[in-house]
């Protein structure tokens, strides 16, 4: 009944679009990332009195990160274009929509680093300051060990979040499976498409959700293991 | 298990491979004959503490006044000496303690640490620094994504140990604790006298001179705390380290303590040799420290019957103080036969003070025989402290 519904032709869309969905959900997870760690890191480190003190580097940091978290995704995708074209050479297509969609989850993991290294015992700090540890040493020693599992669960969310995000990358022709969803399934009035999209989408986040936990659990040394 | 803090002595040889070069640590020890009093860790050398009038003021943040945690304050502790800092929680005694490893940098005054003036240093040299100065806590603060040793390991990483280095040092140190068995297990799965015998494990890591200790038994049962101390007791005589420890039990002090200075509102009120103080305290903040122990408050079956006006009394009730010679005499007998009176015996605590002898008794006599002088004359000639509690009717 199924095949009837769903021709070929569709059903290689769909398997494009998941491509497409992975391919920039991936890339824009790794870059912000790789950006938002050191810039969590900071953020968690530079306040009074703390490691890097430098107040005033804190306080403007923290509000572009807020500014950036306040936009809505779909007018910072528009309102980047310029960027977007500067950095991916066009505005246009799936490579550009990592561009704000990477600018996006910067902020966003940002915070949640900012948070789960804020959870680490400042006790711990204290101590390793005691044994003659540079700051350097104790970030990368201490804190970003200590931090991992809230780390890990951090980054899971934000891929979570950027397939949600990737939704709306459509509007500048970003492809992938939310683009597919509003033209075949909405645009076309194709509700087996829509179901299908969805379907596909669950299974991703239940997926990304499965792995960021089990591995979360698996760094984490505070569990008792028998 | 665990407890078995008598068991194999470690040569100090053990302690002397480390970077810090070893033909230095030769010389100080030849270059200073006799100093530190004549302490048997002389050997060892190195060491000593010296604050002078350190002041560390806070200051004042948004609608609360500045505080004075430390108003001139000046410590001589000689190497190998095990100091005690017992005080209040806000008497200053944290900022005490981390000022001398830097932690805290005094507003006013030095902290000179094995010759070193601590406070003057640049940030890099601090670190140099710290690192001939180990530090235990009272919450442990080991590293729970690390195992045990992995956990002593840390401060060797840091200073840029080999592997091998470091694997031969750590499982040496885990054995002198008493944890070789436990090497592998993280700190979830150790129970807290264990975590802190990693915590001393790792803090002996760097050999250092100075191990500052930071309440690092009032998170403990006292069955666990006296494990710890005899073991802190044993890194002191046998590797000749200088412990400076803050408490707020009294207990600890009396255990391991050479001696003990009282903090209150970031100054150090009374001070002296353990045995000393404890005899013969001077502010009511020490006596207080020192009633909080088991055995020396007023019997409660006595305290509510006691009263000031010895006027138709039967009985008074005395505290004596005896130590050392005195404590071992047969002193109460003997009283009870040269004056021919009854002696009963209400309440006390016979102990020691490290290997002094030391009681603390609460007597009654009849009233006529105290209010003659007599029983006074004779305890002062036997070299008793007495002090009158009360009277009962």
């Amino acid at each position: 009944m199924f095949s009837d519904l769903i021709s070929p032709a569709i059903l290689s869309l769909i398997v494009d679009s998941t491509l497409e969905t992975l391919y920039m959900v991936a890339i824009a997870a790794l870059i912000g990332t790789l950006a938002g760690l050191p810039l969590g890191i900071f953020l968690a480190t530079s306040g009074k009195g703390e490691l890097f003190e430098a107040v005033t580097v804190n306080r403007v940091l923290g509000l572009v990160v807020n500014a950036t978290r306040s936009t809505p995704f779909i007018i910072l995708v528009v309102a980047i274009i310029p960027f977007t074209r500067l950095v991916a050479g066009t505005s246009i297509g799936t490579t550009a929509a990592i561009v704000p969609l990477s600018l996006a989850a910067t902020p966003f993991i940002a915070r949640i680093v900012e948070a789960a290294v804020r959870e680490v015992d400042q006790g711990l700090v204290e101590a390793s300051l005691a044994m003659g540890a540079t700051p350097l040493q104790i970030v990368r020693k201490v804190l970003i060990p200590e931090a991992l599992p809230g780390l890990v669960l951090g980054v899971t969310l934000s891929v979570v979040s950027l397939l949600s995000n990737s939704a709306m990358v459509g509007a500048v022709g970003g492809g992938g499976l939310g683009d597919l969803g509003i033209r075949y399934g909405y645009q076309r009035f194709m509700p087996e498409v829509m179901l299908m999209v969805v379907v596909v989408l669950i299974v991703l986040v239940q997926t990304v959700q499965s792995f960021g936990e089990t591995l979360a659990k698996k760094v984490n040394r505070r569990l008792r293991r028998h | 298990m665990l407890q078995n803090v008598s068991a194999p002595s470690f040569p100090p040889a053990l302690f002397r491979d480390f970077a810090a070069a070893p033909s230095a640590a030769g010389e100080v020890a030849q270059a200073r004959p006799g100093v530190g009093n004549g302490r048997r860790s002389d050997a060892a050398g190195g060491g000593a503490i010296v604050l002078r009038e350190v002041c560390k003021t806070f200051p004042a943040r948004g609608s609360d006044a500045a505080v004075e945690a430390l108003a001139d304050i000046s410590l001589d502790i000689p190497s190998g000496e095990i100091y005690g800092v017992i005080g209040r929680s806000g008497a200053g005694k944290s900022t005490l303690i981390r000022t001398i490893n830097g932690l805290e940098r005094p507003t006013s005054g030095e902290v000179i640490v094995d010759g070193v003036t601590v406070n003057r240093l640049d940030e890099a040299a601090l670190r140099a620094e710290r690192r001939k100065i180990g530090m235990i806590f009272q919450h442990f603060n080991l590293l729970s994504s690390r195992s045990a040793f992995d956990n002593v390991a840390l401060p060797l990483e840091l200073a840029g140990l080999s592997r091998a280095a470091i694997r031969t040092r750590v499982d040496r140190l885990l054995d002198l604790v008493g944890l070789a068995d436990k090497r592998d297990r993280y700190p979830v799965e150790l129970s807290g006298g264990q975590k802190q015998r990693v915590g001393i494990a790792r803090a002996l890591a760097t050999d250092p001179k100075v191990l500052l200790s930071d309440e690092a038994t009032s998170a403990l049962d006292p069955e666990t705390t006296r494990s710890i101390l005899a073991l802190l007791a044993r890194v002191n005589a046998e590797l000749g380290v200088t412990i400076v420890l803050i408490t707020h039990e009294m207990a600890v002090i009396k255990e391991i303590c050479h001696r003990v200075g009282v903090i209150e509102a970031g100054r150090i009120i009374e001070e002296g040799p353990v045995a000393e103080v404890f005899a013969h305290p001077r502010t009511t903040t020490a006596r207080s420290f020192i009633g909080s122990l088991p055995g020396r408050e007023i019997p409660a079956s006595l305290a509510g019957r006691l009263t000031d006006d010895p006027a138709g009394a039967r009985q008074s009730v005395l505290r004596l103080t005896l130590t050392g010679e005195t404590a071992s005499q047969p002193l109460v007998t003997r009283l009870a036969r040269e004056l021919g009176i009854d002696i009963a015996l209400l309440g006390g605590q016979i102990d020691s003070i490290g290997t002094l002898p030391f009681a603390l008794l609460y007597v009654g006599v009849p009233t006529a025989a105290w209010a003659s002088g007599a029983v006074g004359a004779a305890l002062d000639a036997a070299g008793a402290t007495t002090e009158v509690i009360g009277h009962v009717l």
